[in-house]
């Protein structure tokens, strides 16, 4: 190989690391950190990275070594942090030196291509966990159940449904449908407190990795991704917020302004 | 002031933590831990919201959960984010927000202000409580750890 070659794979090859991190929600520094540790670890000192919230830009070369740039678009994706435990863990294990050049690679894409949690989990995962929220939120254990099953409507929803709008559709949708569900509950008289059960779906929904990735780049200073980031947990908020309030509203104007009866 | 009621609040806090977490991904591994995060950060703010205001309960129990991710993601060897991102959930100020457009959809302004105002003030206790504790240094998890791993390697926070 000669030393072009190998250097442009080394840049590849921590590229590669950051675009991972970077789509399953790890934050800005811990992105900047493993492309610098993986660089300096192959012998590549003038490598330079700066990395936004949906891009990283590397460059290196100097007189000595020769010059490489590449800029790489990452969009915005649904975060899977278990990707993100298994490439920190792959660079700790590069620093060790466990793991060649060609090795790190299939490494990493056997990592980009670990499957996800199968969909029967997720739902019933959702399910539960809605359940529960419902009752921390002051739900009586008939709302519980119904929240269960709100839980599990919703992520059929996010899961098939969902995917085919745009992402603010996409929220004011789901939370209009996790609110028509929690009507639906209530107007059946199985549940008691129509607030508790749609607290419980909504939960779901929040957009819980973009609001702590963004705090946690500010406090970095990482200005520029944390209030992209930032932006959008709050736009999806107000989605949520949104979505959930006009069902409200309409349902209300249809059946005269009178919900509880 | 420990009741069956509290018990409950806490289980339930505990396994809504976990199956949220695994939602975006965390290795099934690490969910039971997740789950002791959200469990003792909703008992954390339970506690606290008898004796102060909702603010001032998030912004404790929201350090407690950092704290206690910190240190797991120290024992465990992996990123904070996955144990930090699930605990957190229970705290945000879901209902708050929920409650806001409610009021404002069906006109009553001064109400949706007021829990708008809510929402935010709670928002920022999370905020101040991740900021200031990710400001304590590494060095402080490694207390009551047994030394295992080379010094070259630099931890992760």
């Amino acid at each position: 190989m000669t030393p072009d070659i190998q250097e442009r794979e080394i840049l590849l090859l921590a590229l590669q690391a950051g675009q991972i991190l970077l789509e399953n929600g790890a934050e800005i520094f811990r992105v900047e950190e493993t492309v610098y540790r993986i660089c300096r670890h192959y012998g590549l000192h003038t490598a330079s990275v700066f990395v936004l919230s949906n891009g990283i830009f590397l460059t290196s070369g100097d007189e000595k070594e020769p010059e490489f740039a590449k800029v790489l678009f990452i969009p915005v994706n649904h975060a899977n942090l278990s990707r993100v435990a298994e490439v920190n863990q792959l660079s700790r294990q590069i620093e060790a030196g466990a793991y060649t050049l060609s090795e790190a690679r299939k490494e990493l894409d056997r990592i980009q291509s670990m499957p996800e949690l199968p969909y029967r989990f997720q739902i019933l995962a959702s399910g539960i966990s809605a359940a529960c929220f419902c009752y921390m939120f002051k739900g009586a254990w008939q709302d519980s159940v119904c929240s269960f099953f709100i839980g599990i409507l919703l992520y059929l929803y996010i899961l098939y449904v969902g995917p085919h709008f745009s992402k603010m559709v996409r929220n004011i949708l789901g939370s209009a449908w996790i609110m028509l569900l929690s009507i639906f509950f209530f107007k059946m008289q199985l549940g008691l407190h129509l607030e508790s059960m749609m607290i419980g779906g909504i939960i779901i929904m929040v957009p819980g990795v973009a609001f702590t990735n963004g705090i946690r780049d500010m406090a970095d200073e990482d200005y520029i991704a944390g209030s992209v980031r930032m932006l959008d947990a709050i736009l999806v908020f107000f989605c949520i917020a949104l979505g959930a309030g006009f069902t409200l509203a309409v349902y209300q104007e249809l059946t005269g302004g009178m919900l509880l009866w | 002031m420990v009741t069956l009621e509290l018990i409950l609040q806490v289980l339930a806090a505990a396994i809504a933590t976990a199956c949220f977490s695994l939602l975006f991904g965390v290795p099934p591994r690490y969910a039971p831990f997740s789950g002791l995060i959200g469990g003792s950060g909703w008992l954390f703010y339970l506690l606290f919201a008898g004796i102060t205001t909702a603010t001032i309960a998030t912004f404790l129990s929201t350090c407690c959960v950092i704290l206690m991710s910190r240190w797991f993601a120290v024992f465990k060897r992996c990123p904070v984010t996955i144990f930090l991102i699930a605990g957190i959930i229970p705290l945000v100020p879901g209902a708050s927000t929920y409650w806001a457009a409610y009021y404002i959809v069906s006109g009553k302004l001064p109400l949706a202000s007021y829990k708008g105002f809510e929402a935010l003030k709670l928002a920022v206790a999370i905020v101040l409580g991740i900021v200031f504790v990710f400001e304590i240094p590494e060095k402080f998890f490694h207390i009551g750890l047994k030394k295992r791993r080379p010094k070259t390697i630099k931890e992760e926070i």
